[in-house]
């Protein structure tokens, strides 16, 4: 265990003093958010229809960026061996990785969030949904994600895969997510679609690190 | 029993045996799959009384059909294929399970196109944001996603492994994605465009439509066998057997 708290107060402090780490999926978020005005239309009665559902998309998209040098790093220079090596349980080790992925790409995206929606003129009712929301929903895309990133691991260019391998699989997390916003927003109940979510939570926390753990084996064989 | 399929399973084991019996089981799937398929085409389309919605046009249903059901049963056998080279280690499962995954995926492609040609006529336009079309269209992409996956990765070995813990992912996602989108649907239009149910069918209808089931799932195990053989031969092709093999046709 201790080698888990390790590496994540390790992941944590190469987060800390490489702030390009967690501020350009921000930054990425903020200019998917800016295309929408620009691409469809400024008008904000239509902006405030679309946001739910374009903030939703966006911090999908910026997590999914993030996710390819989740594992990269700890492949190429052996630190994956050693951990194997070590005996400590690879499922709490990738628990531990997909928790400091989410505190340095979900979490500043969830606090960001509501300040960004205030641009897509997102009704006032929504910013508490969009806030939990987002909260419950990044997790699960950090984890599903980390069984992509841990299946690309090794491969060259895996970028463009993962977001193909893992795009689908994001499909009800998205659906559940904006909708909860979509809901809030003219003022209809969205305890339900949290729900939803919080469940998919615990499902997505308890078997995807055996996925990961799986999919990390691979790498050694290369 | 269980020892005689306990037997069964450790001899597919062995690719060499897998190869000469699968020869002998072939025309056994292959020729009732043409029957079906024969017999269910010309009385799907020529004898099966029309609709009295939709006329001719919901003839289409004994290609749509077929071809969804097995598009959807595929990827469960995939994964289960793929689940077993994961737990017993078994090469000839990731070798079935690598064939039936573009078997799977042009099933599910002929579904998306046969219910693209078959909404034109009864929707009015080509597509729609239907729940069954879209939970299609996801599973077109997790199938890609396999596919992809097991290209990439440098070795056989790998690319077993991968596409196997992908598909087990997928497969518990599947049931997931498909209540989220039939339930996002609901939410956002009436679900006044649903398909003929099956249920509700007449039976001059439904026999044709069966056979023609039937008839596509021994198509499937047909391509299946032929692929895996394909398989086999080119991942034994450094054996003794397969050598005297080819020598001996080459000899013919």
């Amino acid at each position: 265990m201790s080698l888990v708290v390790a590496t994540i107060k390790r992941d944590l402090v190469i987060a800390a003093r490489n702030p390009g780490e967690w501020l350009n999926p921000l930054m990425f978020f903020l200019m998917v958010l800016a295309l929408f005005p620009l691409a469809v239309d400024p008008d904000p009665k239509f902006l405030a229809k679309i946001a739910a559902g374009v903030v939703w998309v966006a911090a999908l998209l910026a997590t999914l960026l993030s996710l390819d040098a989740l594992f990269k790093a700890d492949v190429e220079d052996g630190t994956l061996e050693q951990w194997l090596a070590s005996g400590e349980s690879l499922y709490a080790m990738a628990l531990g990785k997909v928790f400091v992925h989410w505190c340095i790409s979900g979490l500043p995206l969830t606090l960001v969030a509501p300040l960004l929606a205030l641009m897509m003129n997102l009704p006032e009712e929504a910013y508490s949904a969009l806030f939990f929301s987002l909260l419950l929903g990044t997790p699960i895309l950090s984890l599903l994600g980390a069984v992509g990133a841990a299946l690309t691991a090794g491969v060259r260019s895996g970028g463009l895969l993962l977001s193909l391998v893992i795009l689908p699989l994001y499909i009800p997390i998205l659906i559940f997510g904006a909708s909860a916003v979509y809901h809030a927003g003219i003022e209809m109940e969205y305890a339900g679609q949290l729900g939803f979510l919080a469940s998919f939570l615990c499902i997505a926390m308890t078997l995807t690190p055996f996925a990961v753990a799986g999919a990390l084996k691979l790498n050694l064989s290369r | 029993m269980w020892e005689a399929l306990k037997r069964l399973y450790h001899r597919m084991g062995s690719p060499k045996w897998f190869y000469e019996i699968s020869a002998r089981w072939l025309p056994w799937f292959a020729i009732p799959a043409a029957l079906c398929m024969i017999v269910g085409t010309v009385w799907g389309l020529a004898f099966a009384p029309a609709d009295y919605q939709q006329g001719n046009s919901f003839r289409i249903i004994y290609i749509h059909v077929p071809a969804a059901i097995l598009a959807q049963s595929a990827y469960a056998m995939m994964a289960i294929a793929g689940a077993i080279f994961l737990i017993w280690r078994m090469k000839m499962a990731a070798w079935v399970a690598a064939s039936i995954a573009p078997i799977g995926a042009s099933f599910c492609f002929i579904a998306l196109m046969t219910g693209a040609i078959w909404g034109k006529p009864t929707w009015g336009t080509w597509w729609v944001w239907d729940a069954r079309l879209t939970s299609m269209l996801l599973l077109l992409f997790l199938y890609f996603g396999v596919m992809a996956l097991q290209k990439a990765m440098d070795t056989e070995d790998t690319a077993a492994k991968a596409g196997a813990i992908l598909s087990l992912v997928g497969l518990v996602n599947i049931p997931i994605i498909k209540y989220s989108v039939e339930w996002w649907n609901t939410l956002h239009q009436p679900a006044t465009l649903k398909l003929t149910e099956e249920s509700t069918m007449a039976m001059d209808m439904l026999i044709p439509l069966l056979i023609m089931i039937v008839g596509f799932y021994l198509l499937f195990a047909t391509l299946i066998f032929m692929r895996t053989r394909n398989q086999v031969l080119w991942h034994e092709r450094k054996k003794n057997w397969v050598k005297k093999l080819i020598q001996a046709q080459a000899e013919r």
